[in-house]
C-alpha cells in the first residue's frame, strides 16, 4: 500500500491550478547554492538491522568521555524509573493529542508539570513547555513587547554574560519583528552585570531586561538590584534560569520588590538525557497580569457537564490553529515527551531530592575549581560566588589543551575564545553530582600533564 | 432573533457605534455577534492616544472557543477602552450595548459622515441574510 495519497494525476491537477511545471518549481525561490543535491554518508535505504548496526558503531565511536562540560546541556543522574515510565505507550507521544480532551491523562501530567514549574520559578502560572531554552528566551522577548505597552521601542536590554547561543538565537527568531538588543557589559573582575552598565540607558525607552540566573560563567548576578532598576523605569523583567539552581536560588518571583516578570530556561537537566544536544526542552512561566500575552498552551482543570472533574486545554484561542497569522506565536511548540520524564523525574526528586541534586552539584563544582587552581598555570577569572559552572584561565591557548585532554578521554570543558576573546586563553568548566572525587583528581592530573606538555612543545 | 437598538448604528463587521454628546462615539459588538462566539474570557481594548484608521482591527474579543479582532468603524483617536471589561469581559454578553462597550473614540474631520455604517433596519437585513 502506498502511504503517499496523491495520484499521479492529483498532483498534475493541482500543480496545473497553481500555474507550476513541477513540483521543482515551487522551490525555485531558494538559491541554488544554498540547495543541498546529495547528502554524503546517507544511503539510499538500509534495513532495520543494518540501521541498527550503523547507529550502534555511531554511537561507540562518541566513547564515554568523563565530561566536564556544560554551558547549557548538564549532565545530571536520571534515576531509571523516569525513562521506563515516560516510554509506556499511555505517555510515548511526542505532542498534545489534536483531540487533546480524549487524553485525560496526558492533559493531568501537562497539568502537573505546570505547577511544578509555576511553584519552580515562584510564578503564577506556567505553559505547557517550549521548544527549548533559547527560543523561549526569544519568545519571552516578544511577549515582552506585547505586554510592555508602555514602551514603544522593542528595544531589549541584554547583558553579556547571557548564554551567547541564547542570545543569537533570541535575535534570529525576533529581527524581522522590529526588536532590537542592546548588550550590557559585565564586570570584568567579577564576570557579572553591574548597575554601572546600566548607567547610558538611563531615560531611554527599554522593553524589557533579560537576567540570566546563573550567568553564563555559572556566576551568580546581584538579581534584585536588577529588577529593582528596570522596575523603576517601567521596564519588564525576563530571566532565564537553570531549574536545578532554583532549589537553592531565589526564584524568579521572588528577585526584588516585585519579581520578575517572565521567567524562561531550559528543562534538559530535569531527567533528559545530554544526546547530542537535543531534542530538550523549554518552559515559561510569567505573572498573572501577563498571561493573555503568553505563546503556547495552558492545561486547565475544570468540571465536565456532569461536574466530575477534568483538564482541558485553555488559553488555545489565541494558538496558530485558531488565529493563524494573528497567533500569540507561530514558532512555539510543546516537548509533549520531555516534558513528560521532567515531570516524572520531579515527582520522583521532589523538592529536596532536587536540592541535594542542587547542592552536589555546587559542591563538586567547588572541589573542582579547588583541585584545578593549584595547577600552576591555572587561575579563577572571576570573583564571587557561582552555582555549578566557572571560568578559568590558562597560560597556554584552551584549544590545544581541550584536544590533549580529549585524547586522555576528558571532555575538559568549552574553550571561550570564539565567543569572549577579551578573557584570554578561558575555559567554561562544570561538574554535577555525577563527578566523583577521583573523577576530579583524573582531570587535574591530566590538565596539569597538558599544560606542562603545552609550555615543553 | 438579537435586539437592536435603534438609535445605534451597525458596521458589516458587527460593530455598533453610539454617538456621545461631547462629539466622540462609543463602540462595541453586537448581540449577534457576541452570541456568535460564545462566552467571553478576555477582552483586550486599545490605549488612549492611538490613532486608528477605520477598518483597522483595534481590539480583541476572546471566548473560549476563538479570538475575534473588533475594527474601527471610523478613522479617529481612541479616548478610552471601557475599564470594566478587564475584570469583567461577561459584560459584552450581558450588556453588549450598554456596560459592554469596548472603547471610545473622537472621530477624525468627516469621519463620521465618511464611515460605512447601517440604520438598524439595514444591519437587521444584513443578518436576515447571513441567516442570523
Amino acid at each position: 500500500m502506498a502511504f503517499i495519497p496523491h495520484t499521479e494525476a492529483d498532483v498534475a491537477a493541482m500543480l496545473a491550478a497553481i500555474g507550476a511545471a513541477r513540483i521543482e518549481d515551487l522551490f525555485d525561490e531558494i538559491p541554488p547554492q544554498l540547495r543541498i543535491r546529495s547528502l554524503a554518508g546517507v544511503p539510499e535505504a538500509l534495513n532495520e538491522m543494518e540501521v541498527g548496526r550503523l547507529m550502534s558503531e555511531r554511537a561507540a565511536a562518541d566513547g564515554t568521555a568523563l565530561s566536564f562540560l556544560g554551558a547549557g546541556a548538564y549532565e545530571h543522574h536520571i534515576p531509571a524509573a523516569v525513562w521506563a515510565i515516560t516510554t509506556r505507550g499511555e505517555f510515548y507521544s511526542a505532542y498534545t493529542p489534536y483531540q487533546a480532551e480524549a487524553s485525560q491523562g496526558t492533559l493531568q501530567l501537562i497539568y502537573e508539570f505546570q505547577t511544578m514549574m509555576a511553584r519552580l520559578t515562584a510564578m503564577d502560572a506556567a505553559n505547557a513547555s517550549m521548544y527549548d531554552g533559547a527560543s523561549a528566551m526569544g519568545e519571552a522577548a516578544l511577549m515582552a513587547v506585547r505586554a510592555n505597552r508602555k514602551s514603544k521601542a522593542a528595544r531589549i536590554l541584554v547583558p553579556a554574560s547571557v548564554h551567547p547561543y541564547y542570545r543569537r538565537v533570541a535575535h534570529a527568531l525576533t529581527c524581522n519583528q522590529g526588536l532590537t538588543f542592546a548588550e550590557l557589559p559585565y564586570a570584568p573582575q567579577e564576570g557579572t552585570t553591574s548597575a554601572a552598565a546600566l548607567v547610558p540607558f538611563e531615560g531611554a525607552d527599554i522593553t524589557a531586561l533579560v537576567i540570566q540566573q546563573p550567568n553564563f560563567f555559572g556566576r551568580l548576578e546581584d538579581v534584585d538590584t536588577l529588577t529593582d532598576w528596570a522596575h523603576a523605569r517601567g521596564i519588564l523583567v525576563i530571566a532565564v534560569v537553570n531549574p536545578t539552581a532554583l532549589a537553592l536560588l531565589k526564584p524568579p518571583g521572588e528577585w526584588g520588590a516585585r519579581g520578575a516578570d517572565i521567567a524562561v530556561g531550559e528543562g534538559q537537566p530535569l531527567g533528559v538525557p545530554l544526546s547530542c544536544g537535543g531534542p530538550y526542552f523549554g518552559f515559561m512561566t510569567t505573572r498573572m497580569e501577563h498571561v493573555r500575552q503568553m505563546p503556547g498552551r495552558i492545561v486547565g482543570r475544570t468540571l465536565d457537564a456532569a461536574g466530575r472533574p477534568g483538564f482541558t486545554l485553555t488559553l488555545q484561542a489565541r494558538e496558530q490553529h485558531i488565529r493563524r497569522a494573528k497567533a500569540t506565536s507561530n514558532i512555539c511548540t510543546n516537548q509533549g515527551l520531555l516534558v513528560t520524564a521532567a515531570t516524572i523525574y520531579l515527582s520522583l526528586m521532589g523538592p529536596q531530592g532536587l536540592e541535594r541534586t542542587a547542592a552536589a552539584a555546587h559542591a563538586r563544582t567547588r572541589e573542582l575549581v579547588a583541585a584545578l587552581t593549584r595547577v600552576p598555570g591555572v587561575r579563577a577569572a572571576f570573583s564571587g560566588p557561582y552555582f555549578h559552572e566557572a571560568v578559568l584561565q590558562l597560560d597556554r591557548p584552551v584549544a590545544a589543551v581541550l584536544r590533549a585532554l580529549a585524547s586522555r578521554g576528558i571532555h575538559g570543558g568549552l574553550d571561550l575564545a570564539p565567543f569572549y576573546p577579551e578573557l584570554g586563553p578561558a575555559l567554561l568548566v562544570c561538574a554535577t553530582e555525577t563527578k566523583s572525587p577521583a573523577d576530579i583528581e583524573r582531570y587535574r592530573a591530566s590538565l596539569s600533564e597538558a599544560l606542562q606538555a603545552a609550555r615543553a612543545a | 432573533m438579537s435586539q437592536l437598538p435603534a438609535d445605534l448604528k451597525y458596521t458589516k463587521s458587527h460593530e455598533w457605534v453610539r454617538a456621545l454628546t461631547d462629539g466622540t462615539v462609543e463602540i462595541g459588538i453586537t448581540d449577534h455577534a457576541q452570541h456568535a462566539l460564545g462566552d467571553l474570557v478576555f477582552v483586550e481594548v486599545p490605549e488612549a492616544g492611538r490613532k486608528v484608521q477605520a477598518g483597522e482591527a483595534c481590539a480583541v474579543v476572546e471566548s473560549v472557543k476563538a479570538a475575534s479582532d473588533v475594527y474601527a468603524p471610523l478613522s479617529g483617536e481612541i479616548t478610552g477602552g471601557n475599564p470594566k471589561l478587564a475584570a469583567e469581559p461577561e459584560a459584552v454578553n450581558t450588556s453588549p450595548y450598554g456596560e459592554g462597550w469596548l472603547m471610545r473614540l473622537r472621530p477624525a474631520p468627516g469621519a463620521l459622515a465618511a464611515a460605512a455604517l447601517m440604520p438598524a433596519a439595514e444591519y437587521q437585513k444584513l443578518l436576515d441574510a447571513e441567516g442570523g
